[in-house]
């Protein structure tokens, strides 16, 4: 797996990569009911694009990503990576959860180092952790444990965490759901300038119609467990974007519509 | 007359034990030392109750103690960083000086506790300086066997502890074993252990393994078992193997418990190390204690209960030291 990861880099394939999910379903088993989550999702992610997953709570969109990561196989449908069909974890795909899950018994340096020591690239691609905390405004706290650092700083780790692996698909799983609001403007900027340096394809669920607005090249909307897709627009506005856009405007009028609070406006 | 002002102004702030550094003297200090001598006072010139040799030396030590507390009550204050360490001792120094002056007083001198069950500290100090090299000897004996046993129970336990918090093939045939055997004390396999075993020593090695290992197992199994799901999640999507998992994401998350664990397993290894040692083990501070009962050698018996808890608590400390070295980053989550 090492060497086929190795392999990847430098082969010449695109910085993003593209993502095939075919009529997905997939349910649990819950006290001896079955509990249907997904249903029948399909979607396509072309490379580099940014996709924002918007739907009400619980619905389902953290399970596509959990299956989009390889984390858990889909009871019915396929995904696919760059043609080739999932099945286990990869770190070509990191995930940056909504809490930060450092280890707490690592500094932020070996935190970031994770990756590449799961991947036994530690020696040959140390390089990358100084430059990936510095993607974070983070070079100044190696030394620091997780818990003398700031829910911000956190999640900045973590997103290190992910960059230090060079991934072509980001999974973003609310990753900036817990943080206050100013910082969670703030991060959405540093996440965007990102995206835009490194080339990869995000993954993003949110609650956040202004979030997913902001960042996102597409919204895809879902209904309420067992998730649909309801919606799938394209956000037509280049970057940088401003908050206070027209245009942006009226499309958080469709999708609160589309979400069922169209009457909030 | 300058010396006297000073101490008068500082009577309360000292007495209390918060003394301002840089003040000239330590009143602390000076009120234990009168106490080491009137100890030492006590013991040479209040007429013994009986015949006890030592009388002397004793004396020597407890003046000693107060020549040396005196001066530091007189001149430590000028060393700041020292003085720092001894100040807040005062009141423990005070009350040990004036209980070897009642202990003296109620044994040696009026004979008020019965004999020969209670003994005067010069009997101690007989014991001390005579048997020396045998208590040392004992004592190595028991740090040996202890040491063995402990670090033998210790990583099977830590071994078992991770297997049944890992895999489920351990877990089906490890939990109801634990749960099983692990209630019964170790002393109860004693009279098997001496039968079955070639010697008593291995025999005294394994009970005091299992005494630590099972505590160490069931909290390390319990450690492991409780870590959270995210960080398995987190160290998968990286590319971590089964074994990278359990390495460098299971155990780590686990060894605030199976420290726990290593001191309850200690505890436990001290009772049986004791037992095993007055029940069959021909060495060791415990048959140095069944020893001296049988030859009514109280003096002996207290001596060697003194080194026996100079050893646990040693040992103790030894395994705090080593938590703190290996727990550091818990320093800012937990207040120790």
């Amino acid at each position: 797996m090492v060497s086929s990861a190795a392999l990847k880099r430098e082969d010449a394939l695109p910085a993003g990569m593209s993502l095939d999910i075919q009529s997905v379903s997939h349910g649990f088993t819950l006290e001896g009911e079955h509990l249907p989550v997904l249903a029948n999702v399909s979607l396509k992610v072309e490379p580099g694009e940014f996709v924002a997953l918007l739907g009400p709570s619980g619905c389902g969109k953290s399970t596509l990503l959990r299956l989009v990561a390889g984390l858990e196989p889909p009871t019915q449908g396929s995904l696919k990576a760059d043609g080739e069909a999932i099945t286990r974890p990869d770190p070509s795909r990191v995930v940056v959860f909504q809490d930060p899950t450092l280890y707490p018994w690592r500094t932020v340096y070996d935190n970031v180092a994770l990756g590449l020591e799961a991947q036994g690239l530690l020696r040959s691609r140390k390089d990358r952790i100084p430059e990936a905390l510095k993607l974070v405004g983070l070079e100044k706290f190696h030394k620091v444990y997780p818990h003398q650092l700031s829910g911000g700083m956190a999640q900045r780790a973590a997103l290190a965490r992910a960059l230090v692996n060079d991934p072509r698909l980001l999974i973003l799983d609310e990753p900036l759901g817990k943080l206050d609001s100013l910082t969670r403007l703030t991060m959405q900027s540093e996440l965007l300038d990102l995206w835009q340096r490194a080339g990869f394809t995000s993954l993003l669920v949110t609650h956040d119609i202004e979030e997913a607005l902001f960042l996102a090249t597409r919204v895809v909307v879902f209904s309420p467990r067992p998730a649909r897709i309801v919606a799938d627009i394209a956000v037509e506005r280049s970057y940088p974007r401003h908050r206070g856009d027209q245009y942006l405007a009226e499309l958080r009028h469709q999708l609160l519509g589309l979400l069922g609070l169209g009457e909030t406006w | 007359m300058s010396a006297s002002t000073t101490t008068v102004d500082q009577v309360p702030e000292l007495v209390s034990g918060t003394g301002k550094i840089g003040g000239k003297l330590w009143l602390g200090g000076l009120l234990a030392a009168s106490a080491w001598a009137l100890a030492a006072l006590v013991t040479a010139f209040v007429p013994n109750s009986d015949d006890w040799e030592y009388g002397l030396q004793l004396t020597r030590i407890l003046g000693g103690v107060a020549v040396i507390l005196a001066l530091s009550g007189l001149f430590l204050p000028r060393l700041p960083a020292v003085f720092e360490r001894f100040r807040a001792k005062a009141a423990w120094l005070l009350a040990i000086g004036l209980g070897l002056t009642v202990w003296e007083l109620v044994t040696a001198k009026l004979g008020w506790l019965p004999r020969p069950f209670f003994v005067p500290p010069q009997a101690l100090l007989e014991v001390y300086a005579d048997e020396w090299p045998k208590l040392l000897e004992c004592t190595y004996h028991s740090v040996l066997l202890l040491a063995t046993g402990y670090l033998l129970g210790a990583f099977t336990g830590f071994s078992v502890g991770v297997a049944v918090g890992w895999s489920r093939l351990a877990a089906y045939w490890g939990q109801p074993l634990l749960r099983f055997i692990g209630p019964l004390p170790a002393t109860a396999w004693l009279p098997i252990a001496f039968f079955i075993f070639p010697s008593s020593w291995s025999a005294s090695v394994f009970l005091i393994a299992l005494a630590t290992a099972i505590p160490v197992a069931i909290l390390t199994w319990s450690g492991v078992s409780s870590v959270g799901g995210a960080f398995y999640d987190v160290a998968r999507t990286l590319g971590a193997s089964q074994r990278f998992l359990v390495l460098k994401v299971a155990i780590p998350a686990s060894l605030p418990s199976v420290f726990v664990g290593l001191f309850m397993g200690m505890s436990a290894s001290f009772a049986v190390l004791v037992v095993a040692e007055m029940m069959g083990v021909k060495a060791g501070l415990g048959w140095y204690l069944s020893w001296a009962q049988g030859w009514a050698a109280y003096a002996n018996m207290y001596a060697a209960l003194v080194m026996m808890a100079l050893m646990c608590s040693s040992l103790v400390t030894l395994l705090f030291k080593v938590r703190d070295r290996v727990l550091a980053w818990q320093k800012g989550l937990l207040r120790w």
